[in-house]
């Protein structure tokens, strides 16, 4: 029974991380539609190439890069990033505003769909989940440099979408539109 | 491995202050688990069984 068998077979690992995936694309491309269409291409591309997969590396990360080659091959192809934004990502995400002087989610929400596809990416990988600069280089097929400037460079883009200053209360340039979405957002909360 | 702390600084050029950057990479893991915690669409796990069960009978 202890025999050293070959490593559990990746394809078990992909329902536990259908999840992962989803989020990353629902981030990436922020249009629940085009996020569950390359969520299945994902799958079926990566069960058909399973055998190129290493397994002393990250499945996840390996996942993503499939995910992340297929939206930008698609983009390319129907260059509708701007149009195809539906708002998802930000509708999902309406939770409480900031009560506490934090950053209000609703603008935070609405400045990250305003952000080019490479930075929100790289946001996703760096920010949200973690991703160490090297191993988001090696998702995103770039040099370990290029996710440290590009992440840098995102923060700061996402900083100036919300208007955001030093020491500056994001909430004090709240106009008629915005209030309007966090009041919505405390509707969907409640 | 220690990210250099931001002065609140007037050139506020070439990055963002420490506070904010920590701000923004909370909202981004907030943001991030609201839509992993989501319950996945069925298609998919489906999708897996038929490739599954297309390969046990090859």
């Amino acid at each position: 029974m202890t025999r050293p068998s070959p490593a559990v077979d990746p394809r078990e690992a992909l329902p536990g991380l259908l999840p992962n995936l989803r989020a990353f694309a629902i981030g990436l491309s922020r249009n629940v539609a085009t996020a569950d269409d390359l969520v299945q291409e994902t799958i079926l591309k990566a069960w058909s190439n399973m055998d190129k997969f290493d397994p002393a590396t990250n499945l996840e990360a390996w996942l993503f890069t499939i995910l992340r080659n297929t939206y930008y091959s698609a983009l390319r192809k129907t260059r509708r990033e701007v149009q195809d934004s539906d708002g998802t990502f930000a509708a999902t995400l309406y939770e409480k505003p900031a009560h506490d002087g934090r950053l209000a989610y609703g603008d935070f929400q609405r400045a990250f769909d305003q952000l080019s596809a490479e930075h929100r990416e790289v946001l996703l990988l760096v920010g949200a989940l973690g991703y160490s600069c090297e191993e988001a280089a090696t998702t995103m097929g770039v040099a370990t440099g290029t996710v440290k400037s590009r992440a840098s460079r995102a923060r700061k883009r996402l900083a100036e979408l919300m208007h955001l200053k030093d020491g500056e209360d994001v909430l004090s340039g709240a106009d008629g539109a915005t209030a309007a979405v966090i009041s919505r957002s405390v509707i969907v909360a409640a | 491995m220690s990210v250099p702390k931001m002065s609140a600084s007037k050139s506020g050029q070439s990055m963002v202050t420490e506070s904010i950057r920590s701000q923004i990479d909370e909202n981004l893991k907030r943001a991030y688990h609201e839509v992993l915690t989501e319950e996945v669409p069925d298609r998919f796990k489906e999708l897996l069984a038929q490739l599954r069960a297309k390969e046990a009978g090859q």
